[in-house]
């Protein structure tokens, strides 16, 4: 976005800004004209709900509506922070998203490096093809199958313990497995697509670095460590802040599918919680203060990891 | 080159390190591929084997039962031509909505460019959240409607920018600059010129949205509430994981145990019915969004 600031030109002296985008517009009206739909799409759809999220200080009522229900000022952050649901949402939402970003960020880029090292054309075709495609199944359909995978009557799975004399366990019943199962699954579904970029950034690396490298006697390994990780080092710190701005903002899409009575202990997280409460039970107003007070703290987290990481590294996102 | 280095001198450290990666590459492929081999197998299995366990790799005692039971339930061919034409319409808005953006953004020259840029990408910072975006859906009007679908999502902003550097990078200004000296307007430059051009652009676009529109479950489930307008994966929610099957009330416990098994067999089916498009689809596709997500990467 910097390059954007920096290709506008200066104004020229003699004319104020509002003059010349006035001429501007008026020569270009065409452009400006096709802009707008689109533009009046993400004017309503995206900005109207943050006018909507007002409700969050006030207490909705369908007489009242957005504009005419009270004022309640913080009330409803208070009572979020204060319940007894409140640590272990924080926990939960947190321990989802530390483990992910523990188990699943380090995957795709060792099977980029890997499939980049397979000397074979058509076995790294093959394991592109057979390991990005888990990401074109959906989210409902890639839940039943580790349901029914899991499953402890008939899943496979539990056959397989069984074929070795285990007891057959209920895995999603049991809040202990819940993280585990969401996360490994994740990996399953999204370390071959979330790989394409890492190999994306190998393929730009300089080849001469290799023949250098080969020439003074470098093994592979030795090679993997002191160029390719190097090399894809910006692209590893980029996918490392975006991780890091979503800790607190874990999806509800599959947990939801997951969720059950059982392992609501591990499972409830911040999403899910806004979900229940505010489409099951109607409790707009609390609901859409505690999806504030989430997406806050995401922005603020994403804003202070960048920031860090631009001092550190001269690498940000903007 | 690095390939003929590698062909002359290959160390055995090296010969041991490429061995290794391949038996471990091999092992990624068994571990992403058998869960859905199993399916596929247990789908065309008799349910009492699967129920038993005994099928482990190819199908046991062939059946097409389980597909019977899919297409004879009214739902699901029903929810399919819904996701179809669903995914038809939505993409196609967002195709035209994500070019008419990302182009006179990708224009350098553009007066506002940069408060434009920062009204769109200042929503992929913040967002209204659940609550208020369902408000405003109702209050629109747009409850129980396709339109609930599409509207809300019809310009992605990533997808803007990512479209937006592939315009920057592949329609040079002079183009413009020359076609505008021959008379020509925007909009014709952007019929004429612009549109012919994007191809790629548009085929990555495809790609993005409509296997978004095909997988999408959460708003399909919260919006609609007819269940004639279901797609396909909302009856794949009630069935696959509510366990909501409609079937007629069962008679005697023999006709239970079987209802059981068909419906444990159905759910088999249904997944391999509803992921075989986009699988299918997709090899085809692969090398669109590789693409895509290098143009993605890129920071404009």
């Amino acid at each position: 976005m910097s390059q954007i600031v920096k290709a506008q030109p200066k104004p020229i002296a003699s004319q104020s800004v509002f003059q010349r985008g006035l001429k501007e517009i008026k020569r270009h009206w065409q452009l400006y004209l096709i802009m707008l739909p689109p533009l009046l799409i993400i004017l309503v759809f995206h900005y109207g709900p943050m006018v909507g999220l007002q409700i969050a200080f006030k207490e909705f009522n369908v007489v009242g509506g957005i504009w005419n229900s009270p004022w309640v000022g913080l009330k409803h952050f208070k009572e979020f922070i204060t319940s007894y649901q409140f640590p272990r949402l924080i926990k939960n939402t947190l321990g989802i998203s530390l483990y992910s970003l523990i188990a699943g960020f380090p995957v795709p880029i060792l099977l980029a490096v890997m499939i980049n090292e397979c000397t074979n054309t058509k076995f790294k075709k093959a394991v592109q093809l057979i390991t990005y495609a888990p990401h074109f199944i959906s989210t409902v359909v890639m839940v039943s199958v580790v349901l029914m995978l899991m499953a402890p009557r008939a899943g496979m799975i539990n056959n397989i313990i069984a074929l070795f004399g285990g007891e057959r366990i209920d895995f999603i019943a049991k809040p202990e497995y819940f993280k585990s199962i969401y996360v490994w699954s994740g990996i399953w579904q999204s370390m071959g697509y979330n790989s394409i970029i890492y190999i994306a950034a190998l393929s730009g690396i300089d080849p001469s670095l290799y023949e250098a490298a080969t020439v003074d006697g470098a093994s592979k390994l030795q090679r993997i460590m002191n160029i390719d990780l190097p090399g894809i080092l910006p692209t590893i710190i980029i996918q490392l802040i975006m991780q890091c701005g979503r800790l607190m903002n874990v999806g509800h899409e599959k947990v939801l599918l997951m969720q059950n009575n059982l392992n609501m202990s591990s499972s409830d997280i911040i999403s899910t919680y806004v979900y229940r409460i505010g489409l099951e039970n109607a409790r707009y107003s609390f609901s859409a203060a505690v999806g504030m007070f989430n997406s806050v703290i995401n922005t603020f987290l994403l804003i202070l990891v960048n920031s860090i990481s631009r001092k550190v590294s001269e690498t940000s996102l903007w | 080159m690095k390939k003929n280095l590698n062909a002359i001198r290959l160390s055995s450290g090296d010969r041991i390190f490429n061995i290794i990666n391949l038996t471990l590459l091999s092992i990624i492929m068994v571990i992403v591929l058998y869960p859905l081999i199993y399916i596929l197998s247990a789908s065309f299995s008799n349910s009492n084997a699967v129920m038993a366990g005994r099928v482990w790799l190819f199908p046991v005692e062939p059946t097409l039962a389980g597909y019977e039971a899919v297409f004879k339930n009214p739902q699901i061919p029903r929810s399919f031509v819904n996701t179809i034409y669903l995914t038809v319409a939505g993409t196609m808005v967002n195709i035209a909505f994500t070019i008419m953006l990302a182009y006179p953004l990708s224009r350098k020259t553009l007066f506002g460019r940069g408060v434009i840029t920062g009204f769109i990408t200042f929503t992929m910072l913040f967002s209204g959240g659940l609550i208020p975006s369902f408000l405003l859906i109702k209050g629109m009007g747009l409850y129980n409607t396709y339109w609930a679908l599409i509207l809300p999502g019809a310009v992605s902003v990533y997808n803007v920018i990512v479209a937006r550097t592939f315009f920057q990078s592949n329609i040079p200004d002079d183009l413009y600059e020359a076609a505008s000296l021959d008379g020509c307007s925007d909009i014709y430059f952007m019929w004429k010129i612009v549109l012919p051009l994007s191809a790629p652009i548009i085929a990555v676009l495809t790609m993005f949205y409509a296997v978004g529109h095909w997988n999408s479950y959460f708003n399909a489930m919260i919006y609609l509430q007819d269940s004639k307008k279901f797609t396909l994966q909302v009856v794949l929610r009630n069935i696959l994981i509510a366990n909501q099957i409609d079937n007629e009330m069962m008679k005697d416990i023999d006709a239970m145990q079987k209802q059981e098994g068909l419906a444990q067999l159905l759910k088999y089916s249904l997944i391999v019915v509803a992921s075989v498009p986009m699988l299918v689809l997709y090899p085809f596709i692969q090398k669109h969004f590789v693409k895509g997500i290098m143009i993605g990467a890129l920071k404009g």
